[in-house]
């Protein structure tokens, strides 16, 4: 412990930028009750777009508005709620960067415990009236509450701190587990923060035990305060079902396990949130706030959390903004799509235009067979997201009227953007568009969905080149939030703009890439496959060779990720990459025997696991220099940032923060990598193998 | 086909506290106020399933904004009524939620509906009156109407002019009495005050639980030097006459055999109803025709009438129709548990109101046979409606 008294929120000195939230005060006397009850309101003075939060001006104020508060006299009760659609935010994130030392990051820890203490321990009932959003310190100080209710339309609920590095350190991780037991409490502090940071509704809360009464958002806080006042007054008696601690220690062993194989423990904020969650079990609350405060501070100190803030910064601001996007305004609108071909990658591009820009799209391919079986897979589709409730009965009645199919491509005439998904070959995307461009309008826009092919090669032959560009889509397109958006040296603003637009419709991140072989995510995937594969050539064992990167925590191991883009796939990237950009992408032999190996290659039985079959292994060539784990993980390392060095330098992105953005959206690197660059700047593999590090201020 | 007409029950009525116009419920919407009245008529009558209500008829004087979008529709759906039920706006000024209950009554009693909510509301901090008015010009070119006549005060200004033994000194004394009673009263008119949250950007959320307005330590002296506001040494003041007011009504009606079925209380049955006009310069004298018309039509007389609510916009206005009917200032049967003067007007919601005191009175009043309900109306009108109370012991 630090030699320092436990800091309140009085001893924080106070951050400039703080978008400072009030806790105004109200006393009611409502009917029933006897006595007076305080309705506190959290509010930051903006309406929902900017959610409130807690820096050190928030947490003061909440301090003294309890000041006052228990100064009442005939005081009945106690009841926090926020403003419209927001009860609390959580911790003011961007104040986190500006921690200077651990020592700020514990007095900022024990604040909270201060503060939200006394919500805990006061002697006159206190509530949460959870109207809205309620994350991380902002669902922490409801936990305090003694009862809680919540809005049934509130959305956005949980503890997120795992996701950017930290753990829910102003109680969460004591109370939670002792509250709803610690297998649903893992779920929501570990599970659901590794897991695309999936968050809680309102509907969920009462079921899953976290609020004792739930009422719909239309009059809300009246039925939570009559709700009040009847548990206040003894009226209305709250159980909550016994937690089974006999449990705790075979949850916590399997918690961990699946965070091992999920991340492979590379999240330290994961692995420090389960010892938390452990020490819940037996300790007192003053010996887990402790424990929570300490772990709060190395984590803020620490670099797993410095790279997810930057890219949780990243995600949000470039993220919506893209750089390099022409200005918006000079958008075309589009009213009608068409896409080239009907196969399995077009009837999904079809069906997300038909869903995200509701306009007719309609596809074409080489005979009415092809094209009638590509819409019937799109209205198989449909009917599923119905079926599941992803979309209401009108909104799939008009879905299926959106999306026609055809063999005769004049119904591109007076379609506005007109998208190929063909096989991935320049000659026959040429032809493509060789033969659609007499019939669209000279306006419409020609987009290709190639994953690395020259645009400008496929647009050379064009009469008006200047209404080409590239729109990457990455599969599952309906899933995978990246697109690329690739514009060439003719290419014209109003495209690159309108290009821009739709990419914002479909709601993708998009980031720019110059016209430069495999873009961004499949160089940089090309490149660590290629020295992993290297490395196997080179003879090291595939089991040494597929677990180097283990600590990184990257989603799939690289032999996975080779079963899920597929051996042929990864063999046409591979020898293409060769040819573009020379011998540091060997045409890997072993790689080439798997992709034609006319069997099947990985284990059915461990779907997604990348793991060969017996059969399989027999294909591997090792060559005789074998390289530890530790050597392998160095050789794919330095070959990533020898990579990144070469794409900034061509200038296939501005700065490295675009690679970040396209590696976390596009290939799911981790927020505590900060996606690529940060990590190889802190390792100082950026400086050994590039002189500098990527990003001027990380 | 069945072309009998059949008995229309009033079941229930509730409101939102009344507030002050820009102070409570300054920044609350008025169709939250209504939709906070539905919801809690549907919560009050749970036998009642709600896809057996066939009509919501909503009044508000100034439908725009947050009362426009044919808030009879908007309300119910955002108060989670099932979308099978239908609903419409309706406006008459001061008397729309009066109308409202009329109008669907009529429909009930024609087996249209066997049962409707209707209600109203009115936020005058956001809607003040004669917002958004386009007056015809023909109004002045053709003098159909005193340009003065728009301004309710110059009206009750008009009926002091035109009774002058309605005195100021007996319009404060009016006043007095009804905020007295009120005072006495609001243990009792609070079983059908519903809460409401209500919001302040400064000051963070409330829910309120009571009236706002009225003033119960209200002295004839006090009211004595009051401005009058309306007209130089006037006799109007703001003593005299309905505050500015926010709030919202609703009600729940049914004919008597679906009452019946549903387990629904009957708080009262109507006899009948009548809407008149008189001169828009005089408005304050509406209801005089309307419950002539009213009793002839039931073949009553006002001696029958053991309990008036009159909607007191102005004092001045009542005790024109007090003396009309011969009735003194002070009568008990005359709004015993105050009046607007005390608790406010939110214009087109008021209807409801009186109609949900003049049912808790009937309760209370079992030697009571029937009551009215009567209100004057802007631009010159009056409507009265007729009501009997199940309550009643004596012989009929």
């Amino acid at each position: 412990m630090s030699a320092t008294p436990y800091a309140t929120p009085l001893d924080l000195p106070d951050f400039e930028e703080e978008v400072v939230t009030e806790a105004h005060v109200r006393y009611l006397e409502p009917r029933g009750l006897g006595g007076k009850a305080a309705l506190i309101t959290l509010d930051n003075g903006y309406d929902h777009t900017k959610p409130s939060s807690f820096g050190p001006g928030g947490l003061k104020n909440l301090w003294r508005a309890l000041d006052e508060v228990e100064s009442q006299e005939d005081l009945k009760l106690i009841a926090v709620t926020g403003k419209p659609f927001i009860f609390l935010a959580g911790a003011d994130i961007k104040l986190m960067p500006s921690l200077e030392s651990r020592e700020q990051g514990l007095a900022l820890a024990q604040a909270g415990h201060a503060l939200y203490k006394r919500l805990k321990d006061s002697t006159v009932p206190t509530f949460a009236f959870v109207n809205g959003v309620a994350l991380g310190g902002g669902f922490e100080l409801a936990l305090h509450c003694h009862y809680r209710t919540v809005s049934t339309s509130a959305n956005g609920l949980g503890l997120p701190e795992v996701s950017i590095g930290l753990i829910p350190g102003w109680g969460g991780s004591q109370i939670l587990p002792n509250l709803i037991g610690v297998e649903k409490a893992a779920q929501v502090i570990v599970g659901n923060p590794l897991n695309q940071n999936k968050m809680l509704r309102g509907t969920d809360l009462v079921p899953m035990g976290i609020a004792d009464a739930e009422f719909e958002g239309a009059d809300f806080l009246e039925e939570s305060l009559e709700w009040a006042v009847k548990v206040a007054t003894g009226e209305t008696a709250v159980e909550r079902p016994e937690v089974d601690r006999s449990v705790w220690p075979a949850v916590i062993a399997g918690a961990r396990q699946l965070v091992d194989e999920k991340v492979h423990n590379a999240s330290a904020a994961a692995v420090r949130a389960l010892d938390l969650l452990e020490l819940a079990q037996t300790a007192t609350f003053e010996e887990g706030s402790l424990a929570e405060d300490e772990a709060l501070a190395d984590l803020e100190a620490g670099p797993q959390f410095q790279s997810s803030i930057y890219a949780f910064n990243l995600v949000r601001a470039l993220g919506k903004r893209p750089e390099g996007a022409p200005s918006p305004g000079l958008a075309k609108e589009i009213g009608k799509v068409g896409v080239v071909g009907a196969g399995l990658m077009a009837g999904q591009i079809a069906l997300m235009f038909a869903r995200r820009l509701e306009v007719p799209v309609v596809m074409t391919d080489l005979d009415e067979e092809r094209a009638q079986k590509g819409l019937a897979y799109v209205r198989a589709e449909i009917d599923k997201l119905e079926a599941k409730g992803r979309t209401s009965r009108l909104k799939a009645a008009k879905l299926r009227a959106l999306v026609s199919a055809s063999a005769d491509k004049s119904v591109y005439a007076d379609c506005d953007l007109v998208i190929e998904a063909v096989f991935e070959e320049l000659g026959v995307k040429q032809a493509v568009f060789a033969e659609i461009e007499p019939i669209v309008s000279e306006e419409c826009l020609l987009v290709t969905n190639t994953s690395g092919l020259s645009v400008t090669a496929m647009g050379a032959k064009l009469a008006h080149p200047e209404r080409l560009v590239g729109m990457h889509f990455f599969n599952p397109v309906a899933v995978m939030p990246l697109v690329e958006v690739i514009a060439t040296d003719k290419t014209d603003d109003a495209t690159l703009a309108t290009a821009y637009a739709v990419a914002k419709k479909l709601k993708k991140t998009a980031v720019g890439s110059a016209d430069r072989p495999a873009f961004i995510v499949n160089r940089l995937l090309g490149r660590m496959l290629a020295e992993v594969t290297g490395a196997v050539d080179a003879g090291t064992p595939i089991e040494v060779a597929d677990v180097a990167l283990d600590e990184l925590g990257l989603p799939m191991r690289p032999f996975a990720l080779l079963e899920l883009v597929g051996l042929q796939v990864a063999w046409h990237l591979c020898q293409h990459l060769n040819e573009d950009l020379g011998p540091r992408f060997p045409a890997s032999q072993n790689l080439r025997r798997m992709a034609e190996a006319g069997f099947p290659v990985f284990d059915a039985a461990a779907k997604g696991k990348g793991r060969l079959t017996e059969e399989a292994k027999g294909l591997i060539e090792l060559g005789g220099e074998a390289s530890s784990a530790e050597e392998v993980k160095e050789r794919v390392l330095k070959g990533l940032a020898e990579e990144v060095r070469f794409m900034l330098d061509e200038g296939v992105v501005p700065s490295a923060k675009q690679i970040d953005l396209a590696m976390i959206m596009g290939a799911g690197f981790p927020f505590w990598l900060g996606g690529l660059t940060p990590y190889l700047d802190r390792e100082g593999i950026s400086t050994a193998v590039s002189g500098s590090p990527f990003l001027a201020n990380a | 086909m069945n072309d009998t007409i059949r008995d229309v029950v009033f079941v229930d009525g509730v409101r939102t506290p009344f507030g002050k116009a820009g102070k409570l419920f300054e920044e609350t919407r008025a169709d939250d106020m209504i939709i906070r009245c539905i919801r809690s008529l549907l919560r009050r009558n749970p036998g009642l399933p709600p896809e057996r209500v066939d009509e919501v008829a909503l009044a508000a004087t100034t439908q725009i904004g947050d009362q426009g979008l044919t808030l009879g529709r908007t309300a119910a759906l955002l108060a989670g009524l099932p979308k099978s039920v239908p609903g419409y706006s309706i406006d008459r000024m001061c008397a729309g939620a009066m109308t409202a209950v009329t109008s669907v009554s009529s429909a009930i009693a024609a087996r249209q509906y066997d049962i409707a909510i209707a209600g109203g509301v009115e936020s005058m901090s956001n809607h003040p009156m004669g917002e958004g008015v386009d007056p015809n010009p023909r109004i002045i070119a053709e003098k159909l109407v005193d340009p003065e006549a728009l301004n309710m005060g110059n009206t009750a200004e008009n009926l002091h002019d035109l009774y002058p033994h309605i005195t100021k000194a007996r319009a404060d004394a009016y006043a007095v009495g009804t905020q007295q009673r009120y005072a006495a009263a609001v243990e009792r008119l609070s079983a059908d005050v519903t809460t409401m949250a209500a919001r302040s950007t400064d000051d963070g959320w409330t829910v309120a639980t009571a009236d706002e307005l009225p003033r119960p330590g209200t002295t004839l002296e006090g009211l004595a030097n009051l401005r009058t506001p309306f007209r130089p040494h006037g006799r109007v003041t703001a003593g005299t006459a309905a505050p500015l007011t926010d709030g919202a009504t609703a009600c729940l009606l049914a004919d008597a055999e679906t009452a019946a079925e549903l387990g629904l209380p009957v708080a009262m049955k109507m006899v009948g109803y009548a809407f008149a006009g008189v001169d828009p310069e005089t408005m304050g004298s509406g209801p005089i025709p309307a419950t002539e018309k009213a009793l002839a039509r039931a073949g009553l007389s006002i001696e029958d009438i053991g309990l008036f609510e009159i909607n007191e916009a102005f004092a001045v206005q009542v005790l024109a129709f007090l003396d009309h009917f011969k009735i003194a200032d002070d009568d008990p049967r005359v709004n015993p548990w105050g009046g607007a003067i005390a608790v406010g007007h939110p214009l087109a919601s008021s209807g409801v109101r009186l109609m949900t005191q003049l049912a808790r009175e009937f309760a209370v009043h079992p030697e009571v046979r029937y009551g009215i309900t009567t209100m004057c109306v802007g631009l010159g009108q009056g409507g009265t409606v007729i009501w009997e109370n199940p309550n009643f012991k004596g012989a009929k």
